[in-house]
């Protein structure tokens, strides 16, 4: 006999229970941790997350700017921007105070831009545990 | 900001440390797990990087 499954869609906690949590978290890497009082954690994110960037910028790694066209070309360009957006603040003070390394041939480079996408990526899973704590899905 | 040139060898080393060490904080519950799962996440990305490694190696011939 089959069985049919129940399943019940949760509700979305409000808003105000971890929206400033996420943010500041997107803003400063390990900042929602701070902020629900886990800074032991919080450092480790902000360590790596911030040790990645600064590689990805030492080895002179380019930032993607979104572009459409093929399916490859949006999801590469558009994927890669969003992953260096999600580092925060050191992704808006690094193109505020001007930097703009093109994207040339080479594996230091090319390592350097996978380190500043990976780092914004390594982020949103700092901000995804944010929420988690802050909605009290986790401790 | 200083230029930095790293070999493929190091700079995934880093790439793989840093990376385990996220994946170590946000996905488990209590710290000895979460120590456990980086260490295990690390070792894995060693594991693969050394195994691809020498795969291209005699790829290559």
């Amino acid at each position: 006999m089959a069985t049919k499954a129940i399943t019940t869609k949760q509700p979305m906690p409000p808003l105000k229970l971890w929206a400033p949590a996420v943010g500041v978290a997107w803003l400063i890497p390990g900042g929602g941790h701070f902020m629900l009082k886990r800074p032991g954690r919080g450092y480790l994110i902000l360590l790596s997350v911030t040790a990645m960037f600064l590689l990805g910028l030492m080895m002179r790694g380019a930032m993607f700017q979104p572009q459409t066209g093929d399916i490859l070309t949006t999801l590469i360009y558009c994927g890669g921007f969003i992953g260096d957006l999600s580092s925060g603040l050191l992704y808006l003070l690094s193109t505020w105070l001007g930097y703009a390394q093109p994207d040339v041939a080479g594996h230091v480079h090319d390592y350097g831009t996978k380190f500043l996408v990976a780092a914004g990526l390594l982020n949103i899973l700092g901000m995804v545990d944010a929420f988690e704590i802050a909605t009290g899905k986790k401790s | 900001m200083p230029k930095m040139t790293l070999s493929h060898f190091e700079a995934a080393v880093l790439f793989a440390l840093f990376t385990s060490i996220v994946l170590g904080v946000v996905t488990k519950k209590t710290d000895n797990d979460r120590l456990r799962y980086g260490l295990r996440s690390f070792a894995y990305f060693m594991a693969a990087l050394i195994g691809l490694g020498w795969l291209m190696h005699f790829g290559h011939g």
